[in-house]
């Protein structure tokens, strides 16, 4: 497996990842209103990046699933709802919520990187058509990590300084 | 003279019609009380109105110390001496006999009658402790769109200053702050653009999600004067209801719930295909056009009446009206900003005028509306989730400025992260780390979304609540100390509306019993507290309305808010100023951006914007890079689907709305006897074809459930999309039993026990009209009782 090949599969299972993982933090803060939809929204990015990825794959002799198959939240997640809402109002939710924002934004962060390593790379082997899928998702990527840095930034201060 | 005819039964009044670019006529309506007449009013005292945003000029009645009527100035460049019904008849509530006289405080459960020291020292005490223990993080204070410039400021000083906490919000929140947003993301700042008299100019009118016949009485007499003179505007309306704004358009778009900004992404596809994009506009004063002319091409009407189930050709109608515009005015408003995708969607606006060049000339006029008298001034004055003076909390240079002005250290105002909005206020609430929250003059137990919630978060033993209001509201009912407050008429200030024209209202008449003017219970606070400066000065060294104003003005010296070439005295006798008013505009100024766009320079703006899907800040660095020069942006946004779709348990989109007879939460316009009677009770609208689908008929009692609660209503057939379900949003429970709440596990009558907790990631503004409902028979009419399905506004 080259280098590109290798690496298309790091970002496909790690878009794969954080569709799924953006889903069951939503799940979990069902009381933090804005970070569940907007993980909801931000989630349908990573399983679009994952379903090119695996048409990209192609391209390069890869066997890539793309995006698990059920783009809804299923059965645990309606659990991890109720437990959140009945939970939600425990001071405790807040440090969960910043500690879940950070692992989500080193999993973009983790995205991106291999996002640039194929920019470079498909430069590097003029591949207009590897370029043009990174040039269409990585800024979504960079958009998922401007967001959980902002809401990093938002929170911390309250909840990190609540008695 | 138009003198009290029956203005529930025609809200608007008689017609004066004109012609373009000749000046509105003047036409001054007056309402008197019963057995009184002019010759009995021993005094008129100016003001403006205090019950809805358009900031219509009026002169208060007084016989015998008791407001007695009211009269439209004619004199006012804003409704040259009309009155709207809420004005002509809501002076009545002021003399209401269950108005608050006497703070209240908390004894054992139980609200009892106390006097001003014990209320303020209970307040007091419960600050200081808060500070000691748990830090200013612990304190948040919810504020208004309806009290006056002064007091505002005065608040923002002390919270953000003395307090030093960052969680200080309005209600304009709910009604205002998409405006404010789309304003900042667009032209860098807030300030409304265009101008009312671009009325009198435009040859095309479009309404987003404005229904201007009942939100804005006023500003509807105006474009029906134009609509009956010579060379009428042609105008667009969007609009899920056919209202009465609608029933005139020349082309009306009734799109699905949640979907604006397909529509409008569509309209900017269509204006770029037909080649009506004013480049030369665009290239001297954008940036971003490409951008935006990449994301909306594929975005054709016939894709958008997908998403819409709007007619295609309907869609390039209205593009085609639009497009051959010469001098096209549009307003926005809570069709957009309290709809999914709220800030997105009120931006495509904005870069609807900018490809177009269609703006700073008369007739080329943008008007992103507010909801309330003096939301203008809770977003100036740095109440509304910013820092004062229009300054941005992201630039040390803003904040260092505006220290300077207080006399404070920089790291004494809360600048690490954007002020907090209200709704992660009453979320920090809920978790407990906000404890004790100051209302001012609004009631969140009616008028927030998911009302079982924050009654539940108000209820809650850990957090002290005072509430200032007029009446005991069903947000007093929870607090834990109320204090009564001077309302309109009994206190003197400034309000500022939707057009930046700036009105004195002068106190007329005492208020009642102990009631205080806001602007004096916070200098009291302040007072009490002790704040200070950084030379051991007093924090707020003013002491009453003028010297507030006076310190205001200081504050917005440079700023595009500059109120310096205002006073007390220029306000008095003539008609209301816009601002910027200072010694260079002393006339203050009619139409901002007329020589370009003025205060998007990145060391000057008040925002870097947002991302407008996730709300992630632009930083200063990245703003810097894109927009150097200052220009405006259009800022392109994808359609995404809303967060909450219909589904086989709940069929119906649902949207919440308002009538021309009510403001709010009724706490005045139901205590005006002729306003009451005109709207006493909610009701729930869905179409005839929906209606009969589920054999329900007019009259009948419904019951509106959603995931969150449920309401009963009796049903009106109208004209309204099928697949849809309107409730009026102003009816609550201080005048059932209940009190505050429901009844014990029954249905209510607030529209927000069924409406979702979700906001435009961008404004914060809550999403009143996106979320999913089924309708239900309770019982059918009782034979013979007429069911009402048409009243002027009501209904339609």
């Amino acid at each position: 497996m080259t280098g590109i090949e290798t690496t298309l599969r790091l970002l496909h299972d790690g878009e794969r990842d954080l569709e799924q993982d953006l889903l069951a933090a939503a799940a979990r803060h069902h009381t933090d209103h804005e970070f569940h939809h907007v993980a909801l929204d931000v989630a349908r990015w990573s399983r679009e990046h994952a379903a090119r990825l695996a048409d990209a794959g192609r391209d390069h002799g890869l066997d890539l699933s793309g995006p698990r198959g059920n783009p809804s939240p299923g059965a645990l997640a309606a659990l991890r709802e109720k437990a959140s809402e009945a939970l939600g109002r425990r001071p405790a939710t807040g440090l969960l919520l910043l500690h879940d924002l950070r692992d989500l934004h080193l999993a973009a962060a983790r995205n991106s990187l291999h996002w640039e390593m194929l920019a470079q790379a498909a430069q590097a082997t003029r591949d207009e058509r590897l370029l043009g899928l990174v040039s269409d998702c990585h800024p979504q990527t960079l958009r998922q990590l401007r967001w959980t840095n902002t809401q990093i930034k938002i929170l911390a201060p309250q909840i990190l300084t609540s008695v | 003279m138009d003198t009290s005819a029956d203005r529930i039964a025609d809200p608007w009044g008689a017609r004066t019609p004109y012609a373009p670019g000749t000046p509105w006529p003047s036409r001054t309506d007056t309402h008197l009380g019963a057995g009184i007449a002019e010759r009995d009013v021993e005094r008129w005292v100016q003001s403006a109105s205090l019950l809805h945003s358009n900031g219509d000029a009026m002169d208060i009645a007084v016989r015998e110390g008791r407001i007695v009527g009211v009269r439209g100035r004619a004199t006012d460049r804003v409704n040259r001496g009309r009155l709207g019904p809420k004005d002509l008849y809501g002076w009545q509530a002021n003399a209401s006999p269950d108005r608050l006289t006497r703070p209240l405080v908390r004894e054992h459960g139980r609200l009892v009658e106390s006097d001003w020291d014990t209320a303020m020292n209970r307040i007091t005490a419960r600050t200081r402790d808060l500070l000691d223990d748990e830090g200013p993080g612990s304190i948040g204070f919810y504020t208004t769109g309806q009290l006056f410039l002064e007091e505002y400021y005065t608040l923002a000083v002390l919270a953000r200053a003395g307090i030093g906490t960052n969680h200080l919000d309005g209600n304009t929140r709910l009604c205002t702050a998409t405006a404010a947003e789309a304003l900042k993301e667009t032209f860098g700042c807030d300030g409304q653009p265009g101008s009312y008299e671009d009325i009198d100019h435009a040859d095309t009118i479009a309404l987003f999600g404005h229904n201007m016949a009942e939100t804005q009485t006023v500003l509807w007499m105006r474009l029906l004067d134009r609509l009956e003179g010579s060379d009428p505007p042609r105008l667009v309306c969007v609009d899920p209801r056919h209202t009465q704004t609608a029933r005139r358009a020349d082309v009306h778009l009734a799109p699905r719930a949640g979907t604006n900004v397909a529509l409008l992404n569509a309209l900017l596809h269509e204006i770029i295909r037909t080649g009506r994009v004013d480049r030369a506009y665009v290239d001297a004063h954008t940036v971003g056009f490409e951008e935006l002319a990449a994301m909306v091409e594929e975005c054709t009407p016939r894709w958008a009446a997908g998403i819409c189930d709007v007619p295609a050709a309907q869609i390039e109608r209205a593009a085609e009206i639009l497009g051959t515009a010469e001098r096209l005015l549009s307003t926005v408003l809570q069709g957009v900003y309290q709809s999914h995708q709220a800030t997105a969607a009120a931006v495509q606006v904005n870069n609807l005028h900018l490809i177009r060049g269609m703006l700073g000339r008369p007739g080329r006029g943008l008007l992103q509306m507010n909801g309330q008298p003096s939301a203008e001034n809770t977003r100036e004055c740095g109440a509304d989730g910013d820092l004062a003076g229009f300054r941005n909390w992201q630039n040390d240079q803003h904040v260092a400025e505006l220290a300077a002005v207080w006399n404070v250290k920089p790291e004494t105002i809360p600048h690490y992260a954007p002020p907090t909005h209200a709704m992660q206020i009453f979320r920090y609430a809920e978790q407990g780390s906000v404890r004790m929250l100051w209302i001012t003059g609004t009631n969140p137990a009616v008028s927030l979304p998911e009302l079982s919630r924050i009654r539940s978060i108000l209820a809650q033993e850990r957090l002290f609540v005072v509430a200032q209001d007029l009446f005991l509201t069903e947000t007093a009912q929870l607090a834990d100390v109320v204090l009564p407050a001077a309302t309109w008429g009994e206190k003197t200030g400034t309000l500022t509306n939707a057009d930046r024209t700036v009105h004195l209202s002068e106190k007329a008449v005492e208020p009642p019993g102990e009631a205080r003017a806001d602007l004096d219970i916070f200098l009291d606070f302040a007072a009490r507290m002790d704040f200070r400066d950084k030379d051991d000065g007093p924090l707020i060294s003013w002491h009453d309305p003028e010297s507030a104003f006076a310190a205001w003005q200081r504050c917005s010296a440079g700023r595009p808010c500059d109120y310096t070439g205002l006073s007390y005295e220029r306000l008095r006798g003539g008609s209301g100023i816009q601002w910027p008013c200072t010694e260079q505009a002393p006339d203050g100024t009619a139409r901002l951006y007329t020589d370009g766009i003025t205060h998007a320079h990145p060391d000057t703006c008040e925002s870097y914007g947002r991302d407008m899907v996730t709300g992630a800040s632009v930083e200063p660095v990245e703003y810097r890079s894109l927009n150097p020069d200052g220009k405006a942006v259009l800022k392109a946004a994808e359609y995404l689907p809303p967060h909450e779709d219909t589904s086989a348990d709940y069929p119906l989109q649902l949207i919440t709305g308002r009538t021309v007879y009510h403001f709010h939460t009724r706490t005045k316009t139901a205590r005006a006897p002729e306003l009451n009677a005109a709207a006493p009770d909610v009701w729930a609208e869905i179409s005839p074809a929906e209606a009969s689908a589920q054999g329900l008929a007019d009259g009948d009692l419904v019951q509106v459930t959603t995931p969150r609660g449920a309401v009963r209503a009796r049903l009106r057939t109208t004209a309204i999309r099928d697949g849809m379900v309107f409730l009026p949003f102003h009816y609550g429970y201080w005048d059932t039993p209940a009190g505050h709440r429901p009844p014990d596990d029954g249905p209510g009558r607030a529209a927000n026990e069924t409406t979702v907790t979700d906001w435009d990631p961008v404004s914060k503004q809550p999403l009143f009209k996106t979320g999913a409902a089924r309708v239900t028979l309770v019982a059918r009419r009782a034979s013979g009782t007429g069911a009402r399905t048409e009243t002027a506004g009501s209904s339609t």
